[in-house]
């Protein structure tokens, strides 16, 4: 499970200009190559300004249009060059088309009776990484691993939800029992739950902190199911807890 | 033959992927393989008709016994609900199987992204699989997909997949 933070929405640049053709009620085979490109830059914009990291192909396909644009643009020369080099949209039409063939052909898919979903078999499946709760796979995480999965996830967060530190006065004892605490009643907890409604940039600070003092004290135990898994945080056994 | 029909049904249910014909023939001996054949068309009917929860399907080369799916909703409170793929990897798996063998880059430029996550998911759930390396520069690793692709959505065999629909339409343009 890799920590990406994608578009829900379009899959990509070729998904997002399907959109855009669809929204607009164009004829794939004669498309209004200024309009798409300038809807389509609009919208990478909306991207941009939102701080969410752009697939490098969706600014391949922004060049590719306005390059079309361009090519569009060029005189006609009614004699043998225009003929000869065709409809600068057309590649991109075919790519589109097959694309599009793809999508269907992937829903195609989804609407058949899946095993597991729609039909069950009596056979025991080994699914990669699961989410169980006793999964003797999991590997015990060191410091390392934990500091370097904090440091991802902080910066996924998008920077402007960071909120300037307010004036309450915090400390790490506080997040350590407020940590003690929310694993007595909750069993396991993932390392996302404790971070993921947190604003405040120091109280994610101290959260971290707190459980690598709780882990140095080995008075908790951290999980991963597998390299770039989720990290599961669990009271260690034997510990008996401050109040 | 009543014999016969009831060591199918047996191996059917106690194997855990689909059990093709060979197999069956493997097992029970040097056995007339018409004779299978026939038990086991007369085991498919006797499911169909007997309209119960569970039906003797044909999937993945192999004969296997599935619920209705009817009793979907049934059965999900017992197993919960799995994970299901991403549209992501739905693509990609789409592209796989009807393009198969195929390279990476192949996918990545029908759908015009990178498909290194999805790929990684699917072997990782083994619906995709490496086939083997491409002989040209770079030996590309080449992707199929994998019998678990066919039980998992009930697919005799690859002929069994729907032909695409828009690239027929272009080529015909």
């Amino acid at each position: 499970m890799s920590y990406e933070i994608k578009l829900d929405v379009f899959e990509g640049p070729l998904d997002l200009l399907l959109y855009l053709i669809k929204k607009n009620k164009i004829d794939i085979y004669n498309i209004p190559i200024a309009l798409i490109t300038d809807q389509y830059l609009q919208y990478l914009e909306m991207l941009r300004s939102l701080n969410l990291d752009l697939a490098g192909e969706y600014l391949v396909l922004a060049s590719t249009l306005i390059h079309i644009k361009s090519r569009m643009l060029l005189p006609a020369d009614e004699e043998s060059e225009a003929e000869e080099e065709g409809d600068p949209r057309l590649e991109l039409v075919q790519q589109l088309i097959e694309y599009q063939s793809y999508k269907e052909a992937a829903l195609g898919l989804d609407s058949r009776l899946l095993l597991e979903r729609d039909v069950f078999a009596r056979g025991l499946y080994v699914e990669a990484p699961a989410e169980t709760e006793k999964d003797e796979e999991d590997i015990e995480l060191s410091l390392f691993d934990l500091v370097a999965s904090f440091q991802k996830i902080v910066s996924q967060m998008n920077k402007e939800e960071l909120l300037e530190i307010n004036g309450e006065r915090m400390s790490l004892a506080d997040c350590i029992n407020e940590i003690m605490e929310r694993l007595t009643k909750e069993q396991n907890l993932l390392f996302t739950d404790l971070l993921e409604t947190l604003r405040d940039k120091r109280k994610i600070i101290y959260t971290l902190l707190a459980i690598l003092e709780l882990m140095k004290l080995r008075m908790i135990k951290a999980y991963q199911t597998g390299p770039f898994g989720v990290i599961r945080i669990i009271l260690a056994v034997g510990g008996d807890g401050e109040g | 033959m009543e014999e016969l029909k009831m060591i199918l049904e047996a191996l059917i249910f106690a194997s855990e992927m689909p059990l093709s014909a060979e197999k069956i023939a493997q097992l029970v001996g040097e056995e007339d393989r018409k004779a299978i054949e026939s038990s086991l068309q007369e085991l498919l009917l006797e499911y169909r008709e007997r309209q119960g929860g569970i039906h003797l399907e044909e999937v993945a080369g192999g004969f296997q016994f599935r619920t209705r799916k009817e009793l979907a909703p049934w059965v999900r409170k017992l197993k919960g609900v799995k994970n299901s793929l991403t549209p992501a990897a739905m693509e990609t798996l789409a592209v796989i199987a009807y393009r198969q063998p195929v390279v990476k880059a192949e996918i990545d430029n029908i759908r015009g992204v990178d498909a290194g996550g999805p790929l990684k998911k699917l072997l990782e759930k083994k619906l995709v699989r490496i086939v083997g390396r491409k002989d040209v520069p770079g030996k590309p690793i080449i992707y199929g997909t994998t019998r678990k692709f066919l039980e998992v959505f009930s697919l005799k065999d690859l002929s069994e997949l729907p032909t695409l629909k828009e690239l027929k339409e272009l080529e015909e343009r």
